[in-house]
């Protein structure tokens, strides 16, 4: 593989061997992905990026056990998911899987807490503890304790986007996919986004994999994958990788500018 | 899912929208209240035929003359119109019959009846002592005719709480008492009677109202109204019990035709009712009324239930997203079909729950309005309760497996 040094030790979250996925039948079928070989270790912050039919939306459904591919392999940690029901993909999305979309998804008057512990009431957890495991990922998401009990809906873009990620960390999940997720955001909100991720990946060793189409938000992660008609153009180490900035350097006289 | 979690989440899609839930709930509510107060009204118009009948008297089997017929001729009179029961054969039932109680002989005849500047048109029956205890008449005040009333042809009489008021109440306002009738004299079709008693209300309608009748002694009725005829127009049997009454009817049957010579039973010119017969036939006819005013009733029930449908569908469309969320986060398709059919039984149950108590108060009014005897009935709430949990369960089960069914890609898409 083409990971240099560090990663060596680490064991292998995502295992794509010639991913295939094809819509449709006979003359009208379209192939979405073709042989897509890749892989993730544990730990890294890769994007995934390319223009929109590139197909890099189909391989984050299959990444994330929405769909299966065609043809083709995909050991999500060490499981072949490749082959599952629809069940047992839900299954699997609940134990591994942390998403992150760009319209945020979060379930309106309900409180941001509930919103964060859903995916936990699926697993059957009793409330004290999803609450519990709901309030350290909002802590982690560095989402402001004042804001806890209110509703999703009357609340800011960017919070709203750091509730998503506080909810794609309760299951403790092996991979968090973020699909666009600073697509609905502006510059400011969606670099305080960004520099959630990163902490996340550099301080807590969380494997993140986060689909875009601009490279500015792509040359966040350390690791970049090109994706272009199916296939994978290029795949290498980010040697430039850019660092956002937070909300403490947002801020002016320590009040927090993006709320 | 827990069971809390699910009740939670569906309490709050419930309460969500709350007008609409509850125009939702109306169609349930009003179908659920009009079963309950329909049938409550038809059984309680059941329930009352069944009392009136029974009221008649207990084991009670009547024998009526039969229609007449003219030898040689297939003509057919009207039933009843033959002069073929004697007191002879009542004696004779009364002799010879095992499992007899008693035996009342009766006359009828609709005369005009005056006291003072009071007059009404009621029925007068001829009967002898037995009639009382055969045909569960009590007397309030005075007293029954006895049976050398009956030998001597006195001229006594024992009205009904009806005659009572049409003939001595002072006014139309007023009501009158037994104390201002008896020692009275009553004129029946020229002749006069004494009141010797008022009997005890039966609350009874219709034809043969025994609250609207006169009672004197067999022999008066037979010498001083109807012109010396010996021939009868009843006899009522009292069989001593229940498990009797076949029997007593088919030993009366036999010997009646044995009497009146007939050897074909088909020919026969009386005919024998029993109160039984006589309560499943009324009983056949309000029950087929309690059904019709049941099917009405469901009509409405099932426009609810597809509005139920119809709120669940709207709501699976707009929930769309919320759906391909929750199935991206692990629900499974079980998880989402439990959520929209929790939320589907809680408002037809809820309905359900409104329309008892509205439907209670209904019959509760109808009767305090009309008078009808209405009854609610505890396994009739308990069937509208199973019934609005079972409406929301089949109306609500394609909506929630349609939302089951969303591909949770599609889903988090949908605009």
């Amino acid at each position: 593989m083409s990971d240099s040094g560090h990663y060596h030790f680490m064991k292998e979250i995502i295992e794509c061997n010639g991913i295939t996925k094809t819509y449709g039948a006979g003359d009208t079928a379209v192939t979405v992905l073709k042989e897509v070989t890749f892989s993730v270790k544990e730990g890294e912050f890769v994007a995934i990026m390319g223009p929109s039919g590139s197909g890099k939306s189909t391989l984050m459904h299959i990444l994330g056990a929405l769909d299966t591919p065609t043809s083709g392999e995909y050991l999500l940690d060490g499981s072949d998911v490749s082959r599952l029901s629809d069940d047992e993909l839900a299954e699997i999305r609940r134990d591994k899987v942390g998403f992150v979309f760009q319209a945020f998804n979060l379930l309106p008057r309900t409180s941001v807490l509930r919103n964060v512990a859903l995916p936990l009431v699926y697993a059957n957890m009793p409330k004290e503890e999803r609450e519990r495991i709901a309030e350290k990922a909002l802590d982690d998401a560095a989402f402001p304790r004042a804001f806890w009990s209110y509703h999703s809906n009357q609340i800011s873009g960017g919070m709203m986007q750091r509730v998503a990620i506080a909810r794609s960390l309760v299951n403790d999940p092996t991979l968090i996919l973020a699909d666009e997720p600073t697509g609905n955001l502006d510059s400011k909100t969606g670099e305080i986004v960004l520099h959630t991720f990163q902490t996340l990946n550099m301080q807590q060793g969380k494997t993140i994999v986060l689909i875009t189409h601009e490279a500015d938000i792509a040359a966040h992660a350390g690791r970049i994958i090109h994706i272009r008609d199916g296939t994978i153009v290029s795949d290498e180490k980010n040697r430039h990788r850019t660092m956002a900035r937070g909300e403490r350097e947002f801020s002016e006289n320590g009040r927090p500018l993006s709320l | 899912m827990t069971t809390q979690d699910l009740w939670e989440e569906t309490y709050g899609a419930v309460t969500v929208n709350k007008v609409r839930s509850g125009l939702t709930m109306l169609g349930i509510v009003i179908g659920i209240a009009s079963v309950i107060a329909l049938i409550a009204v038809g059984q309680g118009s059941q329930a009352s035929v069944q009392a009136n009948i029974n009221s008649l008297g207990a084991n009670l089997i009547m024998i009526m003359p039969g229609a007449s017929r003219s030898f040689g001729t297939t003509v057919r009179g009207a039933a009843g119109s033959s002069e073929t029961l004697t007191p002879d054969d009542a004696n004779a039932i009364a002799a010879q019959v095992a499992n007899v109680a008693a035996v009342a002989q009766e006359v009828q005849g609709r005369y005009q009846v005056v006291y003072g500047a009071n007059n009404t048109n009621t029925t007068v029956l001829g009967t002898t002592p037995a009639y009382e205890q055969v045909r569960n008449v009590s007397v309030a005040d005075g007293n029954w005719f006895t049976g050398a009333d009956v030998t001597d042809s006195n001229l006594v009489a024992v009205i009904g709480p009806t005659v009572l008021q049409d003939l001595f109440a002072p006014n139309a306002n007023a009501s009158a008492t037994p104390a201002m009738a008896i020692g009275q004299t009553i004129k029946v079709n020229g002749q006069l009677f004494t009141v010797i008693g008022v009997t005890v209300s039966k609350g009874g309608s219709g034809f043969n109202n025994q609250d609207d009748m006169i009672y004197v002694p067999l022999s008066a009725a037979q010498h001083y109204l109807l012109g010396s005829t010996s021939y009868l127009t009843e006899v009522d049997v009292e069989a001593s019990t229940q498990q009797a009454m076949t029997q007593v009817q088919n030993d009366i049957t036999n010997l009646l035709l044995e009497r009146h010579g007939i050897t074909d039973p088909t020919q026969a010119d009386f005919n024998i009712l029993n109160q039984a017969s006589i309560v499943s036939a009324a009983s056949s006819v309000t029950g087929t009324f309690t059904t019709l005013l049941a099917a009405i009733a469901a009509i409405s029930l099932l426009v609810g239930g597809i509005g139920i449908m119809n709120m669940m569908l709207t709501t699976v469309t707009e929930r769309t997203r919320e759906i391909g969320l929750r199935k991206a986060i692990g629900a499974k398709k079980q998880d989402i079909t439990l959520q929209f059919l929790a939320e589907s039984v809680v408002l037809t149950f809820g309905g359900g729950v409104v329309g008892v108590v509205i439907g209670w108060l209904a019959a509760t009014a109808i009767s305090a309005v009309t008078g009808i005897t209405t009854i609610i009935s505890v396994p009739y709430i308990l069937l509208a309760f199973c019934v609005s949990a079972g409406i929301g369960i089949l109306f609500g089960y394609y909506p929630a497996r349609r939302a089951a069914g969303l591909n949770p890609i599609e889903a988090l898409r949908y605009e």
